[in-house]
């Protein structure tokens, strides 16, 4: 039931409808994600980008109706198990509040549940992740005591363990940036895609519109329930439709040294 | 107040010897003087050269009441880590939060309400009827205080707190208005729910509370990474494959079962499902695969000691087990709350 297809469509949806207290979130919204991209979500607040990627990766139900579904790899997501499920798809939460004492390692080691590896082989993917995602040094450190940033990187380092066992996988990150600095937005961005470049369809939530144009191959505008604006950062990031979306008058440039664009307020 | 972690089998063992100790002192100790010489060969099948009260005071009190202590003690503590899991907050302790207010009322109803029936079959009605209604009860709060308080950011302290006041005033009015109506004999069985006392020892009630132990401890155990897990939050454990509906379905009825048949046995006894794991993950940290057996044996060991205490501070009357867990947990529980007070 769960084979997977060769095709390289890993999450696809479609007619998807999502109305909370009176506000279409999302209108007939259909999308399909690719593997080895990194596909971004952008829009202004309340645009629906969270509530969307919670729906893409099951948190949330979307509201009944006949025609609306929800694939990975082919296989509709009731169809998948759930354990299997977790060893294909991670989700990295915007926040997560664990107020109990588990050293960074503990946490990161919940990635392994749905795996069943045995224990040699569960300490060294442990801890290629860890090193991967800079916190092999704040190993034995309690969680809580950690800052806000250090924390979102053990619970990346714990997905990344999570999907590590699987060839083909689905990686969603729900603005991965928002508690981090300069240079942890940046390496965790570097982590996404290295992901993609791997194989995986990274589906990432952000705000920040240049960081989408440095780390994206493909950005998804979303407002008022709909996709305004769909492709590659040249595409999709002009002022004509960012002033649409965001009502923000901007410039949009060449990097000096790179060729992605850089968008201005003006 | 983080110690530094611990082996567990370092934990375990020295949790089994000072229990060991622990339990031989409250067989050796009680109002009437037995010596030490005298209350192990009695524990022994071939010691009859003893008299024969001795023998009887070893054979039905102090060794029915010791093996009890540390099964409720283990029980609850049990119930209480397994509850805090579940809330994802260290104060959600079954006295706290109202579950053995709920616990005591089902078991009072069933008292007054089958009162014709536990006249005839005593045994039928305390190992069956009460616990069963005691269950009921634990059950119901527990998932009114859960719907009430859970969101996806964990559970609120202040409503899970005013929860359990409510349930424990409406248990209370109750339980007092049960008692007004209720004849001498159902007076006395009711008293006991609001104190706790562990004097009812009997070797029935000691095989309910043995098979509860027994099988919640083998399905928490189980469960324990699912749990370790449910403490990220709920989304987060159903990325990780769990099925977290089903998960905290059958954690909710067991340790309301817990509850309930340590209630419908010995009564409300506070604070030992908040003390102890506690203590616990100061020891060997949250991880409940270590966690669950060092709570069960150190809430033996907590419960055996306060009803010793219980048994001599008064001699030759006895205080109810309930008022010493509650002298140690009262001033911890403040202490928590000063510790969560950012958080409330």
């Amino acid at each position: 039931m769960t084979t997977i297809n060769s095709s390289s469509a890993a999450v696809s949806c479609e007619h998807l409808f999502l109305n909370l207290g009176g506000k279409q979130l999302l209108d007939d919204l259909s999308l399909t994600i690719h593997t080895g991209q990194v596909t971004t979500l952008l829009g202004p607040n309340g645009a629906g980008k969270s509530s969307l990627l919670k729906i893409l990766c099951g948190e949330t139900a979307y509201d009944k109706s006949p025609q609306s579904s929800i694939h990975y790899f082919g296989t509709a997501q009731r169809e998948w198990p759930k354990q299997k499920l977790a060893g294909y798809l991670g989700v990295l939460p915007q926040q997560s509040t664990l107020s109990f004492a588990f050293t960074v390692k503990e946490v990161a080691a919940l990635g392994l549940l749905p795996l069943g590896l045995a224990p040699q082989q569960a300490q060294s993917v442990l801890s290629e992740k860890m090193d991967k995602t800079g916190i092999s040094h704040l190993s034995e450190r309690l969680y809580p005591s950690l800052s806000g940033g250090e924390k979102q990187r053990v619970h990346l380092a714990r997905v990344l363990t999570q999907i590590s066992q699987s060839k083909q996988t689905i990686l969603m990150l729900d603005e991965p940036t928002s508690a981090l600095d300069l240079c942890h937005q940046h390496n965790t961005l570097n982590i996404a895609r290295e992901m993609a470049d791997a194989g995986a369809a990274v589906i990432v939530v952000l705000h920040d519109l240049n960081l989408a144009a440095q780390y994206s191959d493909r950005i998804i505008v979303l407002n008022e329930g709909k996709i305004q604006a769909d492709g590659t950062p040249w595409q999709a990031l002009n002022e004509t439709m960012i002033k649409a979306v965001y009502g923000q008058q901007t410039l949009v440039s060449k990097h000096p040294q790179a060729d992605y664009p850089v968008v201005y307020a003006a | 107040m983080l110690l530094r972690r611990l082996p567990l089998s370092l934990l375990i063992i020295l949790g089994l010897v000072i229990l060991t100790l622990t339990a031989a002192s409250s067989i050796v100790i009680g109002p009437m003087a037995i010596s030490m010489r005298d209350s192990f060969t009695g524990l022994s099948p071939w010691a009859s050269d003893l008299p024969e009260h001795i023998q009887m005071v070893i054979h039905q009190i102090r060794l029915p009441r010791t093996l009890l202590c540390m099964i409720v003690g283990a029980i609850l503590a049990l119930s209480g880590a397994v509850m805090q899991g579940l809330f994802r907050n260290p104060l959600a302790e079954p006295g706290i939060i109202g579950v053995s207010a709920g616990a005591a009322l089902g078991a009072s109803l069933a008292i007054v309400a089958f009162a014709g029936i536990g006249a005839s079959y005593p045994l039928l009605m305390n190992i069956a009827a009460v616990p069963f209604f005691a269950f009921l009860g634990g059950a119901l709060t527990t998932i009114l205080v859960y719907s009430l308080g859970t969101s996806k950011f964990g559970t609120s302290v202040s409503v899970m707190l005013l929860a359990g006041v409510a349930v424990s005033a409406l248990s209370g009015a109750a339980i007092g208005y049960l008692s007004f109506i209720a004849d001498d004999q159902m007076l006395r069985d009711l008293s006991l729910w609001s104190m706790g006392s562990l004097a009812g020892a009997t070797w029935p009630s000691i095989l309910l509370a043995a098979v509860t132990l027994l099988l919640l401890f083998i399905i928490f155990m189980y469960h324990a990474k699912g749990l370790n897990a449910l403490l990220l939050g709920e989304a987060e454990a159903g990325h990780l494959g769990i099925d977290t509906q089903k998960l905290k379905r059958t954690m909710i009825i067991l340790a309301a079962a817990g509850v309930g048949i340590t209630v419908s046995i010995s009564g409300v006894i506070g604070f030992i499902g908040l003390i102890i794991p506690h203590l616990g993950r100061m020891l060997c940290g949250p991880d409940h695969r270590r966690l669950l057996p060092l709570a069960a044996l150190l809430g033996a060991l907590l419960l055996t000691a306060a009803d010793m205490v219980a048994r001599v501070v008064v001699t030759p009357a006895e205080l109810p087990v309930g008022i010493v867990t509650a002298m140690i947990g009262a001033p911890f529980f403040i202490y928590l709350l000063f510790t969560q007070r950012g958080r409330m």
